[in-house]
């Protein structure tokens, strides 16, 4: 089992469907009309387009790094190896950007290559690092969406329309979770499940789908007393077609600015665990791992700042875009609140 | 009233149960008793020391009997010792809250009152250039992760610039100032971005109010009316917020007392936390939990007290 989901075939796959699910998302969507109304005003947005193309652009590297190919030799590597990464040089120890020699070498030993962005206490180059870490910041958002998503959704749709017992205690659930502060409550399930990417993602999803659930349990109930739903309730529909069918699909744009939001989310929590000792395992090549390997470096001299300061970049960058993408997602669906 | 306050109250009883479940069941259920031991005496204790854990610490039983056995002791609070330092763990946070109030609460008041100020010139100007830019900057600042604010801190102003010493605490009278200054500014600055967004909407709400129109129209001026009117009813949007951040200041930021070495609660837990020391950090859920549901039905019994429709509702 374990080499099913460690073959590469398995984890194209894997990466294909994600890439499905969204897509299956915004089509599906996009026959509604709220939804190409929203599309209209996103369009007109423009700091909401560049942080589109920002979030696309992140993807695109992601998927490089994540989709693997044959290399003709019985392996397989990622398109990113392949066309970038296995041609540049593994040095000794720290280089600084663009320099010919290794860091603070008393005969000026010389590189093997250039590094864009210097090298790292290992030797690995800074930039394929920072590359490297589009993908695991992408799998682990992804990992985490894809459980804590259905889930805050579904507990949701289920409190809001049922009401009554079910009500009372999915709210008693998402109440007693939420009264643990989320840090702490991560803190413990991670000391609990170990160190991983899978664990991290099962320790995140838990604390978020109570926000979720939250949100689309209140919309829910506004829906409901809708006469649609009523309409629907007299043309004999059963429960599950009515809350599948109707509701649903009126509060999926709740979902997918919850889910652009929570994105970001997931990876300035990573940052937080990889400082705690409790998140990325060592040696992956993770945004947060790299932040905190840079804070030891600091009080060296030279000061080496490279490594901190790209992976920093990168994240800011993804973050930053995700949460004026989500604004903007936000007010296109409902202008009147802005 | 009386009524009210004891229906809310038998409310959070339940909750603190629930919490206590969940912590149980993460703690204890997920985890065998041979690993708990393992985790406690050290992997390379000889088996006779872990089960003599075992049995002390009563995990051969069965899980209702130790789920029993673990409320009954959590309600008096009585966390047991930590693995590590074989401290009493109730002793260890009773030490720690000193130092980390003395960072979390100016630390909260500074910020708090940046985040007011910076919202309310943001609805006066609402919809103009500066208030647009100044809502990306704190979408900016909620995009950089708080370990790097305190190392820029750390690295530039302590450790390049050398104005504050760059880790260490003591109480040394008003000397003691110069350790927390600096993880005081963090503390205010790492949340101004997301609390001036939320009272920018709070305000942005209230400015649309009738009452807000009829004072303009009055002719009182614009200034006057946010002063008075916008800012206090803001106020309960506060009140909400003091709440949700109650837990963390007494439980501390982990991250900035771990950085600057204040030896307050968050640097208890940190620590606790980089040993694998579970009883501090099962304590510090309980307690930071407890803290959040009392000062929930505080703010419910007061919002009660000052409005008779929830009462009775």
């Amino acid at each position: 089992m374990k080499d099913f989901f460690a073959h590469w075939m398995t984890q194209n796959f894997l990466v294909l469907a994600g890439i499905a699910l969204i897509a299956w998302i915004l089509w599906s969507g996009a026959h509604h009309e709220r939804w190409q109304r929203a599309w209209v005003r996103l369009r007109a947005d423009r700091g909401g387009m560049i942080a589109l193309w920002v979030v696309g652009i992140y993807l695109f590297i992601g998927a490089l790094e994540l989709i693997h190919l044959p290399n003709g030799k019985g392996g397989h590597e990622s398109i990113l190896d392949a066309v970038f990464a296995k041609h540049v040089a593994l040095e000794k120890t720290y280089s600084a950007p663009l320099s010919d020699t290794v860091l603070s070498s008393a005969s000026g030993e010389k590189l093997k290559g250039t590094h864009l962005l210097g090298t790292d206490t290992l030797g690995k180059d800074v930039l394929v690092e920072t590359l490297k870490g589009c993908s695991t910041a992408l799998v682990l958002g992804g990992l985490t969406s894809v459980i804590y998503i259905p889930l805050g959704t579904l507990m949701g749709i289920l409190a809001g329309y049922f009401r009554r017992w079910v009500d009372d205690l999915v709210q008693y659930v998402y109440t007693t979770i939420a009264s643990v502060p989320s840090i702490l409550l991560l803190i413990s399930l991670m000391m609990v499940l170990g160190k991983g990417l899978f664990q991290m993602s099962v320790a995140i999803a838990f604390t978020s789908w109570v926000g979720l659930c939250r949100l689309i349990r209140g919309e829910t109930m506004r829906q409901s007393e809708r006469s649609y739903v009523a309409a629907a309730k007299a043309l004999g529909q059963t429960s599950g077609a009515i809350m599948s069918r109707h509701l649903l699909p009126n509060v999926m744009h709740l979902v997918l600015i919850n889910f652009v939001l929570g994105f970001s989310g997931v990876i300035l929590a990573e940052a937080v665990l990889s400082y705690l000792g409790v998140g990325s395992p060592v040696g992956t090549a993770s945004w947060g791992n790299m932040i905190d390997g840079g804070r030891s470096e600091l009080s060296r001299d030279p000061l080496i700042w490279w490594n901190l300061t790209s992976a920093t970049v990168a994240l800011f960058g993804l973050v930053l875009s995700l949460n004026v993408l989500g604004d903007s997602l936000r007010r296109a669906f409902d202008p009147k609140r802005g | 009233m009386l009524n009210y306050i004891i229906r809310r109250l038998l409310y959070a009883v339940p909750i603190l149960f629930g919490v206590m479940i969940l912590t149980f069941v993460l703690f204890r259920g997920l985890q065998s008793a041979q690993f708990i031991a393992s985790q406690a005496v050290g992997a390379k204790a000889p088996q006779a020391a872990k089960e003599e854990f075992i049995k002390k610490e009563g995990l051969d039983k069965p899980l209702p009997q130790q789920l029993a056995r673990f409320v009954g002791r959590t309600m008096q609070f009585e966390f047991g010792e930590s693995w590590k330092s074989k401290r009493d763990v109730g002793e260890i946070f009773t030490q720690g809250v000193g130092p980390t109030l003395l960072i979390t609460i100016p630390g909260f008041i500074a910020g708090t009152i940046a985040a007011l100020g910076l919202a309310l010139y943001q609805v006066f100007v609402r919809n103009s250039l500066a208030d647009r830019s100044i809502t990306l900057v704190c979408v900016a600042m909620m995009s950089i992760p708080t370990v790097v604010y305190i190392i820029f801190f750390q690295a530039v102003v302590a450790l390049q610039l050398n104005y504050f010493p760059a880790s260490g605490f003591e109480w040394r009278g008003l000397e003691t100032a110069k350790f927390v200054v600096l993880p005081i500014l963090i503390m205010a600055i790492v949340n101004l971005g997301y609390d001036g967004r939320m009272f920018r909407a709070v305000f942005l709400e209230e400015v649309q109010q009738d009452y807000v129109r009829t004072a303009m129209a009055k002719g009182v001026p614009g200034a006057v009316v946010l002063a008075k009117h916008v800012l206090k009813n803001g106020l309960i949007a506060l009140i909400t917020l003091v709440v949700g951040r109650l837990p963390s200041l007494i439980m501390g930021s982990l991250l900035i007392e771990s950085f600057f070495g204040i030896p307050g609660m968050g640097n208890v837990l940190v620590l606790a936390i980089q040993q694998g020391d579970q009883p501090v950090v099962m304590a510090s859920v309980y307690l930071g939990a407890l803290l959040y549901i009392f000062a929930l039905t505080l703010t419910d019994i007061l919002y009660a007290a000052a409005d008779p429709r929830i009462r009775l509702s």
